[in-house]
């Protein structure tokens, strides 16, 4: 453990009380319940999976929902971003038309009282519900960012221990296809689809962006895969008479689990950003479809005179990306087993007087 | 080893012929060149239309017409490189040559910024684990990170540039502003240096003296205007940074070093007068080199002078000192420039751009002004770069030195009785920096793919630029030209990554495994 040298003169000590305060609090609890618990600890990562979770039902039930296009599930939004509200003059400040009517100033401390207004995040130039829009974009920006990270998780996980696992001539046609990919600057390839293909809906963009985003991860896999396989239970596994099959989905890849729940979380927050950077240059997603990139490229040059309407869907795009991070961050720390935490100051206190109790007793 | 370089180089050469293959089809598959022309009305259409397909040979397939443009660039070798031509018929090689110093420019800066800022905040969070400092800087790092590129660029623009800009104008500086400024940097300084509570608040205090009452002596003398530093404050700070540099190369209990390195502080402001007559009287690229020259003989001597015994870690420090103190006199000599540089007609005391490169309209040929104009161009680039591309550093140099931290070899180091200086930098951070030159060689190829949104957004003509021209006019030669340039450095950087990880790294053997 890393402490200062003062501490180290009685840190076999410490140390040993500290095991029993970690050993105790594992004690009985399988590997799930640990992870989960480790997890609830790390506050930030609490504290966004709730403003993660806040954000996507938010956004997937404000607007109407279509299932496969027949069943129309009613948002709770009063607008929809095709409506076209009458934009709203006078009360803004610099003679400026459409600004937000949210108010978080409660009335007694000189705002207007807590309240949404009509266009809470204001009107965009025609007048259309900016709220209503970003949250359009989100829901364009999520799915996309889901696809993109459910594709690369499945591909990465699938090509990475295949060629951990059987190693030798798969294992080296694949990494060398790898390889080629990871040459292949992510944005100049997306680029290159997102023009061609923007055209044709986020769903497939998104499935053809994904295509390409699956290697860093597997070659993680396929790490992970190489030093798992030598180790024991996989030998017992084996002995045991399991198949490969078995061997890799019931042996080897829930040990992997962490690592790659980690780099998932990541490469989603980079899809999102991917995602919005492709938009903003204009090979993302197009309009009339919104997303958030999308959004913030086509108010920036108002950013002046009406700034809610490129604050807003950065606030959204960042909100989401911080919070995924952080998320990823908790899931680290709570799947990492060397992680320890840190013993807080009266917890080494109540354990040494503890300590000193049950010695007097004796 | 000669072996090993071989092969790998010889999977190198595969690795970016497959890549160059599969792009070449996405993208000739993606993007018909004649597309805009065959809905023009133009009477002559079919004839363009039949110049373009000679000129780009496309009625050959793209698989084959692949192996066209291959022969071209394997000209490399024999120094007669043929990327093709553009669609507006200019050879893809002449505007390759223009963007990429442009590009290399912008991500060097970035990359150093970033990594020297980066490491060294990551291993002061590391060796203050758990501590408040620790856990806002992991929140600023992860904010960083999440930070879309093209977002930062336009706040950077509006209040960085604009609002500086207008803030030039008449430069008071408000009474609140330098209280802010004064609290934040007590709290930055009092988290970093402060141990026990009484030496946070002492420290707390005396940043917050110095750095308001600098920002107030700065807004009432229009230092902002006219800035310079001045022989006593170069010799000041020189004398900071000799005490800085020794204590943490060799400890200042090595008076021999310490003296050495004062000493050499000392002539670097006795040579300031001189060499500010060398920059004004051959101003240029090589003078500056010239002198950098003399200054590391004169270096290297000093510290010889000084030393008896263990030569090398003095001559390093005194290096290291003469290296920074001399920069001072740099900085000061553009300092100088500022006030003649604001007065420009092209200028006009707005001094941040926005947007480009170098100011087209600046009429002066004074070596300075045109330096100094080169760097107020890069400042909001490179900033919007460093500030994401250091949280990765914070986050890597962090997770690196505690891992170090918690080797065996450090606690036998501290068990042998040595000062809590000498582990640190003599233990932990040689060893943390193992890792980290590889991943920055790395991270130094991936920005230069990287920098694209950023060039667009702020209109720079670089690499970024060209590959967008090429997408977007479906102009594949270009976009060819600029993947081959980025790839192969991609693969290069990779590759030098890991003969350097060998080099740093005698568990590493070179040629063993994948």
């Amino acid at each position: 453990m890393a402490r200062k040298s003062k501490v180290s003169v009685e840190s076999t000590e410490v140390l040993s009380g500290e095991n029993a305060i970690q050993n105790k609090e594992i004690e009985g609890l399988s590997q799930g319940q640990i992870v989960r618990k480790r997890f609830f600890r790390h506050r930030a990562a609490v504290i966004s999976l709730v403003t993660i979770i806040t954000i996507v039902v938010m956004a997937f039930t404000a607007l109407d929902f279509r299932l496969f296009g027949i069943w129309r599930i009613p948002g709770w939004w009063k607008w929809t971003p095709e409506d076209l509200p009458e934009l709203r003059f006078g009360d803004c400040p610099n003679d400026t038309v459409g600004c937000p009517t949210i108010s978080l100033l409660p009335k007694f401390l000189g705002g207007q009282g807590i309240g949404l207004g009509t266009h809470p995040f204001g009107q965009d130039d025609i007048g259309r519900d900016f709220f209503a829009l970003v949250m359009k974009g989100t829901q364009r920006s999520l799915s996309v960012m889901i696809i993109i990270g459910g594709m690369a998780a499945t591909l990465g996980i699938i090509v990475g221990s295949i060629s951990g696992f059987y190693r030798g001539r798969i294992d080296a046609i694949l990494m060398r296809f790898v390889d080629f990919m990871i040459t292949i600057p992510v944005i100049i390839i997306g680029s290159v689809i997102g023009y061609r293909y923007g055209n044709l809906g986020a769903t497939f963009l998104a499935f053809l962006l994904g295509l390409f985003a699956w290697t860093g991860l597997s070659r993680l896999v396929r790490g992970e895969f190489l030093s798992l396989r030598e180790r024991e239970f996989v030998d017992a596994a084996r002995v045991a008479g399991a198949t490969n099959k078995r061997i890799i989905f019931k042996h080897i890849l829930p040990n992997a689990i962490g690592v790659i729940i980690v780099s998932v979380t990541l490469l989603l927050s980079g899809a999102i950003l991917l995602e919005t950077a492709l938009s903003y240059i204009g090979f993302g997603v197009v309009p009339p479809d919104v997303s958030l990139g999308l959004l913030i490229s086509q108010y920036q040059d108002s950013f002046t005179t009406r700034p809610w309407l490129f604050w807003y869907p950065g606030l959204f795009i960042i909100s989401i990306a911080l919070s995924i991070n952080f998320i990823g961050d908790g899931l680290r720390d709570a799947f990492d087993p060397r992680q320890r935490r840190r013993i807080s100051k009266k917890e080494r206190q109540d354990s040494a007087t503890a300590r000193k109790l049950a010695q007097a007793n004796d | 080893m000669v072996a090993f370089v071989l092969r790998r180089l010889g999977v190198l050469g595969v690795i970016l012929f497959g890549s160059s293959f599969i792009l070449y089809n996405v993208a000739a598959i993606s993007g018909d060149p004649t597309a805009d022309l065959r809905l023009s009305t133009d009477p002559n259409r079919d004839f363009l239309i039949a110049a373009l397909t000679r000129e780009l040979q496309l009625d050959v397939p793209p698989p084959l017409r692949y192996f066209l443009w291959l022969k071209g660039v394997l000209g490399v070798f024999v120094g007669n490189p043929n990327f093709g031509i553009g669609r507006d018929g200019s050879a893809v090689v002449d505007s390759l040559a223009l963007a990429l110093p442009v590009t290399l420019r912008l991500v060097l800066a970035a990359t150093i910024l970033a990594a020297i800022l980066g490491i060294m905040i990551g291993i002061i969070t590391a060796l203050r684990q758990y501590s408040r400092f620790d856990y806002s800087m992991t929140f600023i790092a992860f904010l960083l990170f999440s930070l879309p590129v093209f977002w930062v660029a336009v706040l950077l623009k509006e209040y960085l540039a604009i609002s500086f800009n207008n803030f030039l104008r008449e430069p008071q500086i408000p009474i609140g502003w330098i209280i802010g400024i004064g609290l934040v940097s007590g709290l930055f300084w009092a988290s970093v240096i402060g141990r026990s509570r009484k030496s946070f608040w002492l420290t707390y205090a005396a940043a917050f003296a110095i750095s308001s009452s600098l920002v107030a002596i700065f807004g009432v003398t229009g230092w902002l205007l006219n800035p310079s530093l001045g022989p006593v404050v170069v010799l000041a700070l020189s004398i900071g940074i000799a005490f800085g540099v020794t204590q943490l190369s060799v400890g200042l209990i090595n008076k021999a070093a310490l003296r050495a390195s004062l000493t050499m502080a000392g002539l670097s402001v006795v040579a300031y007068y001189p060499v500010n007559w060398v920059f004004d009287s051959y101003p240029g690229a090589l003078s500056i080199f010239l002198l950098a020259c003399v200054l590391i003989t004169t270096a290297v001597f000093v510290g010889l002078a000084f030393s008896k015994i263990d030569r090398a870690p003095i001559v390093r420090t005194t290096i290291i000192t003469a290296v920074l103190s001399a920069g001072l006199v740099l900085v000061d000599k553009f300092m100088q420039t500022w006030k003649p540089y604001m007065e420009t007609d092209a200028i006009n005391y707005r001094p941040v751009p926005t947007v480009g490169q170098k100011n087209d309209l600046l009429e002066s040929t004074d070596f300075w002004i045109t330096s100094l104009d080169v760097v107020t161009h890069l400042f909001l680039p490179t900033l919007a770069l460093t500030l994401i591309g250091f949280a990765g550093y914070i986050r890597f140099a962090r997770g690196t030195l505690l891992e170090v931290l918690n080797q065996d070899y450090i606690r036998t180091a501290r068990a042998k009785g040595l000062t809590e200086r000498t582990v640190i930098m003599r233990h932990a951070f040689r060893n943390t920096m193992i890792p980290m030159a590889t991943i920055l060689v790395a991270d130094f190829a991936g920005v230069v793919g990287g920098a694209f949104i950023t060039e667009s957004v702020f209109a720079w003509s670089g690499m970024g630029t060209l590959a967008l021209q090429g997408i977007r006019g479906q102009d594949l030669n270009l976009l060819m030209g600029v993947f081959f340039i980025t790839a192969t450095m991609a693969v290069l950087a990779n590759f030098v990554a890991d003969l350097l990880y060998s080099a740093l790294d005698p568990r590493i053997r070179v040629g063993s495994g994948a």
